[in-house]
């Protein structure tokens, strides 16, 4: 095996690892090439550099082994993890990225997931880069505690807000509960993907006609919204209908404010990060083409919210990825504000949005591009703050 | 040079022309649509063709492979079934569904008729007609040209019947197979009229896009009058494999796709799943199969913003060698008890593999036909994308149905990345036997359904 480029003398190192660090935006930058390779066998964890300088280190790890197999960098207590990669299947490679502080570590593989496996000293030298550890751990604990209040204050305003809407929707005054719907379903939106990790729940509140299959009972929000903005004639339903609608809402929605609320409900750092790209592959997919609210044509208002969500979710790691990745928050913070400006020309949560009818398809396309300019850079947000 | 063994002998436009039953109403230039069939094609390309169409008795012998590279391959219109199913996939595709324009079951007849000669022309490698050049200089060529001097390149013309056929105005209601539904609406469906559906179709693979194309714009031309185009598909890439020594190829997300595929090798499997039998219901469908035809679009942005793991959890396999998450290489059996650090399986069971796996379905299998396909960009600059899914089924209520209900409800990849624009199922009958004789009186594909 050709001796991996990062054992070479530190006079090399600086390029590599320069290269390196930009491998995690350049997709084809040959990583793999610098790599430090790993082998996982029944019995033996064959890595191929002891002693590598601090910063962004790659390891390549392949299971040669018959069971699935973990690879772990630990402190030199053998105790706190660095970074891992688990649920290596038999035969598998997977690549694992982490910045690496100088100091003295452990490498440990564990075939079968038990026991202590096996275990080498491993050393970092001081490369003289900045390297984004620390208290980064317990960073983005932080951050997931204060996206999780985040979430349960929004779905308790949520239940409020439908219960509001559900009120005036069964007493048969639908100018009001068409004037309530959108501002009620903004929280949904902002949460979407935190509501949508519950499976059961989703289809039942938030399912759109074409997501139904042959026989399924439709239920949910967009059934109300297809009874209030009937596309024709003849979408009437009768009172026992709608209070059947309206209880079913209620009840799901009580549901999710009983999950989010309850004490064994977490977000991760990951999760976090990749719900603000989700929030905006929602607008990429429903609410840029007018299909997430098709007859009453609110959707500027989901959009918004997706895009609040997103921009919540990016605040709490925005201090993390700062340190990993200035660059990145740089683009990120100016591409929140083009879109939040652009969204602005068309209204506001508080005050009304433009119906996505009235949209003209310049202004349409002009929206997508703007949403495209954004998601991309944030896909990278999850990598850049658990890295 | 000209074919091989094949005596320099046209169908004259005796045989072929004249003879149709033209309703009265719209009587039919049939000696025209003959001549333009039938008359010899002036070249040939040098090795393209040993076989050809050879004439003997008024009869075409068959065409035959000859040694030659891969695109001067020519494969045989006849046989127990129709080309263009089990043979080795090609690179190319074109597919077209048509709307049969005509009340005359007669003119349908005398449509499959010319089609069929013409099909067994063009897998030759040889022009319609006087060909592109020739014939009377104040008409227009038989041949539109565009494969002139090209050789058959494999090209397979394959013909599907859909349930509109057996609708009731050709009194053909009381033969249609059970196994011809009316495909459900699957969950996330976002079916466009302008790919969907179709009361005839023609799939013309090869592996030069211009042949394929060339086969299906002279076959549309001559439909007109009879049945026009509905929808047509281009497929640039094959995402299949259909036999043994083809490499698995990748699908427009970057991951090897059918490698699971029912193969020409496997008779077994392909008795089991992919050819009807008398048994099956209807006498004419033996020997014929079934073909689910879906556009499916990718949301490649999206997709192609979603991490690694996030792709890999949704298909079930890496993306790079293809190996099942649960170990091994390309073909080793996905394992989906394996199970990581949590308990929960390493092949997730709402992946694209752990939900169309045969084991999840009583066995089902499907042989797999799919072409990458790209139409250019939508109103908002995002590529219109993706999987022309094309699938060779005996049944598609136990083999098709029930795979792709369970995907459309539960799978990452399907319910999060794809949408499904266009949906057809048509049934494929059985070939002709070598040696029929083609023509206005002669044999064609379906023939045992009017019969």
């Amino acid at each position: 095996m050709p001796r991996p480029a990062l054992a070479r003398p530190a006079a090399a190192s600086g390029a590599v690892l320069s290269a390196l660090a930009l491998s995690a935006c350049v997709p084809n930058a040959a990583a793999s090439d610098q790599a430090i390779t790993v082998d996982s066998s029944n019995d033996a964890c064959t890595v191929s550099a002891t002693e590598v300088p601090s910063g962004t280190v790659v390891f390549d790890v392949t299971n040669s082994g018959d069971d699935v197999t973990e690879f772990y960098v630990l402190a030199s207590d053998g105790l706190r993890i660095i970074t891992e990669v688990e649920n290596v299947g038999p035969g598998i490679t997977r690549q694992l990225v982490a910045q690496v502080a100088p100091g003295d570590y452990l490498t440990q593989c564990r075939p079968g997931m038990t026991g202590d496996g096996v275990q080498a000293a491993f050393t970092v030298t001081d490369s003289g880069q900045d390297v984004a550890t620390g208290d980064r751990a317990e960073a983005l604990t932080a951050a997931g505690d204060q996206y999780l209040l985040y979430v349960r204050d929004q779905i308790q305003t949520l239940q409020d807000k439908t219960d509001a809407f559900l009120a005036a929707y069964t007493a048969g005054d639908d100018d009001q509960a068409r004037a309530l719907y959108a501002d009620a379903r903004v929280h949904w939106e902002r949460v979407e993907p935190v509501a949508e990790s519950f499976g059961d729940l989703d289809p039942m509140m938030d399912a759109r006609e074409a997501d139904l299959a042959e026989g399924d009972t439709w239920t949910g929000w967009h059934r109300i919204e297809k009874n209030l903005w009937p596309p024709a004639e003849g979408y009437d339903l009768t009172d026992a209908e709608r209070q059947d609608l309206a209880d079913k809402l209620a009840a799901d929605t009580a549901e999710l404010a009983s999950r989010v609320a309850a004490d064994d409900f977490t977000i991760t750092a990951s999760q976090i990060g990749n719900g603000a790209k989700e929030l905006l592959d929602e607008v990429a997919k429903g609410k840029i083409t007018g299909e997430e609210e098709i007859w009453s044509h609110t959707d500027l208002w989901d959009f918004q919210a997706n895009v609040d969500g997103a921009s919540v979710a990016y605040g709490v790691l925005h201090d993390v990825v700062a340190e990993t990745d200035p660059a990145l928050v740089e683009e990120l913070d100016s591409r929140f504000s083009e879109l939040n400006d652009l969204l602005a020309q068309h209204g506001s949560i508080d005050d009304g949005f433009a119906l996505y009818t009235d949209l003209t398809e310049d202004q349409i396309v002009e929206l997508a591009r703007s949403v495209d300019a954004l998601s991309e850079p944030l896909s990278r947000l999850t990598a850049a703050a658990v890295l | 040079m000209t074919h091989g063994d094949g005596p320099d002998a046209p169908v004259t436009s005796q045989e072929v022309g004249g003879g149709a039953p033209a309703s009265p109403t719209a009587p039919v230039d049939d000696a025209a649509a003959g001549s333009r069939l039938s008359r010899r094609a002036i070249i040939g390309t040098a090795g393209a063709v040993a076989g050809g169409l050879a004439l003997a008795g008024g009869g075409f012998a068959a065409g035959r492979a000859t040694a030659s590279p891969l695109q001067q391959h020519a494969y045989d219109f006849f046989g127990a079934h129709q080309s263009g199913i089990v043979t080795p996939q090609q690179d190319r595709l074109h597919f077209a569904a048509f709307d049969i324009t005509t009340d005359s079951k007669a003119r349908v007849v005398s449509l499959l008729r010319r089609w069929s000669e013409a099909a067994a022309r063009l897998m030759t490698g040889s022009e319609l007609g006087a060909g592109a050049a020739g014939g009377a200089y104040a008409a227009p060529p038989d041949d539109t040209g565009e494969a002139l001097g090209l050789p058959a390149s494999g090209l397979t013309i394959t013909f599907g019947f859909g349930p509109g056929l057996f609708d009731d105005r050709f009194g053909l209601a009381s033969r249609r197979p059970d196994q011809l539904i009316d495909l459900p609406h699957f969950s996330g469906d976002m079916l466009d009229d302008r790919f969907t559906g179709g009361d005839l179709c023609i799939q013309a693979c090869a592996d030069d896009p211009q042949v394929a194309v060339h086969a299906i714009r002279n076959l549309s031309r001559l439909a007109f009058g009879d049945a026009a185009i509905r929808w047509a598909q281009l497929g640039f890439g094959r995402t299949s494999s259909t036999t043994r020594a083809q490499d698995t190829p990748r699908n427009f997300m970057g991951f090897k796709d059918g490698t699971a595929n029912v193969r020409a090798e496997d008779t077994d499997l392909v008795d089991r799943w992919v050819w009807a039998e008398r048994a099956d219901g209807q006498e004419w469908m033996a020997g014929g199969s079934y073909l689910v035809a879906r556009r499916i679009r990718i949301l490649a942005e999206i997709w192609d913003r979603s991490s690694l793991q996030e792709q890999e959890a949704s298909v079930g396999r890496t993306k790079g060698s293809g190996a099942p998450l649960s170990g091994g290489t390309e073909f080793t059996e996905p394992d989906f008890a394996v199970a990581g650090r949590d308990g929960s399986p390493l092949i997730p069971a709402d992946s694209h593999v752990a939900l169309a796996h045969p084991s999840a379905h009583g066995g089902a299998r499907m042989l797999r036909r799919g072409y990458n396909f790209t139409d250019g960009a939508d109103d908002l600059g995002r590529l219109d994308a993706g999987l022309f899914f094309l699938a060779y089924v005996r049944d598609p209520r136990e083999q098709f149905v029930p795979i792709q209900d369970a995907l459309s409800k539960s799978d990452v990849m399907t319910v999060d990345y794809l949408r499904t624009t266009g949906s057809a199922l048509f049934a494929v009958p059985r070939g002709l036997a070598p040696g029929s004789m083609l023509g206005s009186e002669g044999a064609y594909v379906g023939q045992e359904l009017f019969g």
